[in-house]
């Protein structure tokens, strides 16, 4: 395959910033970025400027009313009452100054993927500082303010009325995504998660399909805590190549958070980056069967920004730039760059030592994870 | 909670004389499973289920289109008298009567037996979800304390600390050791950690899966 891929970045994406204490750090989006450019992965022609959304593209999906909400807390002229309604001020999502214009160009980052790839400037287009799918219509949730996802496929359902097939294999459900869409059955979504049992926000249970004419386009896979790789390989695999055959998308945005590793200290699965290497690796191979090569990927959580998110991250970049994942060592001068301020020794390989742990009842969670699978895709067959 | 909380207030109705074909087909448009029979006032005399509709209803493989048998009228058939709630009942009072008398459903009346709701298995599963807290964005947190005064404000007082906001909060036994509760909270954060670390530098003892700071590290 012949491939070419964008990566949009400017430093305006390190502005969506809560406080030095808050889990949600985009500086994962520079480490990433320098280390790819030290393996010579990544050079300056491939990376493209993002734009700033504007209101209208905003209201695609959110309320006027929220917007309006977010630029008076983003001058600080928001009233305490005013703020809870819209979930602001909360230790999830905390008011900062210039907060509008930062969330702007977070979904603006996406929306310029979105425009690189439908004016075929370049086949696959990668925003890292986007995928903030918890944001709902008139409420901020989970770090996030604006949903870049939500609103990049309204954008894409009006502007060229495709049907769009969204992945999230975000540790947490991709709850705003699914919502904004759940009675439309123009917009697929699969959702790969840990079960909400534990973890925030709790909701993407399997028999959450969608609604009305969408009914059967909402997919939910609730992995059990402890997941490992081999169990979480075999259950994307299926669920993502089944949900394609069925849906036959013309565009596939993936939403990568990094945070089902077992480093990340948010969550419970445990994999390792031989699930960050074959995540991207199958959605890369769907994008071309299905559809032309359009295929957008976002960031998304990733809480351990040294030890995981720029090396899966950066895999994610290398399967869109030329279909190979590295191997082998990371760069010395990134190592050297960053190791004073990482509060952890920084991984000297690509590839995590074969086992960091082992779960006691692996036999058990595969288990569970194969059945929910088998439910999951129970009407893929069936409708149509 | 109160009944008037939780109760449908569109309630669909029929008369005595009205039959049972007309029943049968209120039924199945609006995907309902019971009609309480009410005369002029509205007040409650009587209630149908769709297996006493289907009790009386010719065997589906006679195809005879135009039964006999659903020519009767509903009084024939009705349960009578009618188990009813009122209003201001509790929730939790109603919950047992639904769990003693194995019915699906009660009509809520007032004075006189006048129809104004009815509640059904769904309404009372629907308030168990809104009770666990699961319809709201947010984390679980499982504690198991020492059943004893006092406990619940030491622990929630860590919440407050944090300015996290609690959605829900349950108080069950400790497998068969009095001794012992677990508190289940739900909260509106996707990031638990600070209170989880609290938590345990207070000494608490945390359970699945936060019970233990590995195997993640």
């Amino acid at each position: 395959m012949k491939c070419s891929a964008a990566f949009v970045f400017s430093e305006n994406t390190l502005n969506y910033h809560f406080n030095k204490d808050h889990p949600f750090n985009q500086k994962r989006v520079l480490l990433t970025k320098e280390l790819l450019e030290a393996t010579g992965q990544l050079s300056a022609e491939a990376v493209l400027a993002p734009r700033i959304a504007t209101e209208d593209e905003l209201a695609l999906f959110h309320d006027v009313a929220y917007i309006q909400a977010i630029k008076k807390a983003s001058k600080s002229q928001l009233t305490d009452s005013e703020a809870t309604q819209f979930g602001l001020g909360t230790e999830d999502t905390p008011i900062f100054p210039n907060m509008h214009e930062a969330a702007s160009y977070v979904v603006g980052g996406t929306l310029t993927a979105v425009d690189a790839v439908m004016e075929e400037q370049t086949m696959h287009a990668l925003h890292l500082g986007g995928g903030l799918h918890h944001g709902f219509k008139r409420k901020a949730a989970g770090f996030c303010i604006y949903n870049d996802g939500a609103v990049a496929i309204k954008y894409l359902r009006e502007k060229y009325d495709l049907k769009v097939l969204y992945v999230d294999t975000d540790a947490h459900h991709g709850d705003g995504v699914q919502w904004a869409f759940y009675d439309d059955p123009n917009v697929c979504t699969l959702s790969i998660h840990e079960t909400g049992r534990y973890l925030f926000p709790g909701t993407g249970n399997v028999n959450e399909r969608g609604l009305k004419q969408g009914h059967g386009y909402t997919f939910n896979l609730p992995l059990d805590a402890f997941t490992e790789d081999d169990s979480f390989i075999s259950v994307y695999d299926s669920a993502i190549k089944e949900v394609a055959d069925f849906f036959k998308p013309d565009i596939i945005i993936t939403q990568n958070g990094a945070d089902a590793h077992c480093y990340d200290p948010l969550t419970h699965l445990c994999s390792t980056m031989r699930s960050f290497e074959y995540i991207p690796k199958i959605a890369h191979e769907i994008a071309h069967e299905y559809c032309g090569g359009k295929w957008i990927a976002l960031g998304g959580g990733g809480y351990d920004i040294w030890r995981v998110v720029p090396r899966a991250w950066g895999q994610l970049w290398n399967i869109m730039h030329d279909g190979h994942v590295l191997t082998g060592k990371i760069p010395p001068t990134w190592l050297k760059q960053w190791e004073k301020e990482a509060p952890t020794p920084l991984p000297a390989y690509w590839q995590d030592e074969k086992e960091i742990v082992s779960i006691p009842r692996r036999a058990e969670i595969t288990e569970k994870n194969e059945k929910l699978l088998q439910s999951m895709l129970k009407y893929t067959k069936k409708i149509m | 909670m109160l009944v008037e909380e939780i109760m449908n207030r569109d309630v669909i109705t029929l008369a005595p004389t009205d039959t049972i074909e007309k029943a049968l087909h209120i039924l199945q448009l609006n995907r309902i499973r019971h009609i309480p029979i009410v005369e002029k006032n509205k007040d409650v005399i009587g209630i149908i289920s769709d297996r006493d509709i289907r009790d009386a209803s010719p065997s589906i493989f006679k195809n005879n289109t135009v039964a006999e048998e659903l020519k009767n009228e509903l009084h024939t058939i009705m349960s009578s008298p009618v188990v009813t709630v009122h209003p201001l009942d509790f929730v939790e009072e109603i919950a047992r009567i639904f769990y003693d008398e194995e019915f699906a459903c009660l009509p809520v009346v007032r004075k006189d037996n006048r129809l104004v709701g009815i509640v059904t298995e769904k309404d009372m599963l629907q308030t168990l979800i809104q009770l666990t807290g699961t319809n709201v964005p947010s984390s679980h947190i499982e504690v198991r304390v020492p059943h004893r005064p006092g406990i619940l404000p030491e622990i929630t007082s860590i919440f407050g600390k944090r300015k996290v906001n609690i959605v829900s909060v349950l108080v069950y036994p400790y497998k068969d050791d009095p001794a012992y509760k677990i508190l289940v909270f739900r909260i509106q954060t996707m990031n638990p950690l600070p209170i989880i670390q609290d938590l345990r530098d207070a000494g608490y003892d945390l359970m699945w899966p936060n019970n233990i700071p590995g195997p993640k590290r």
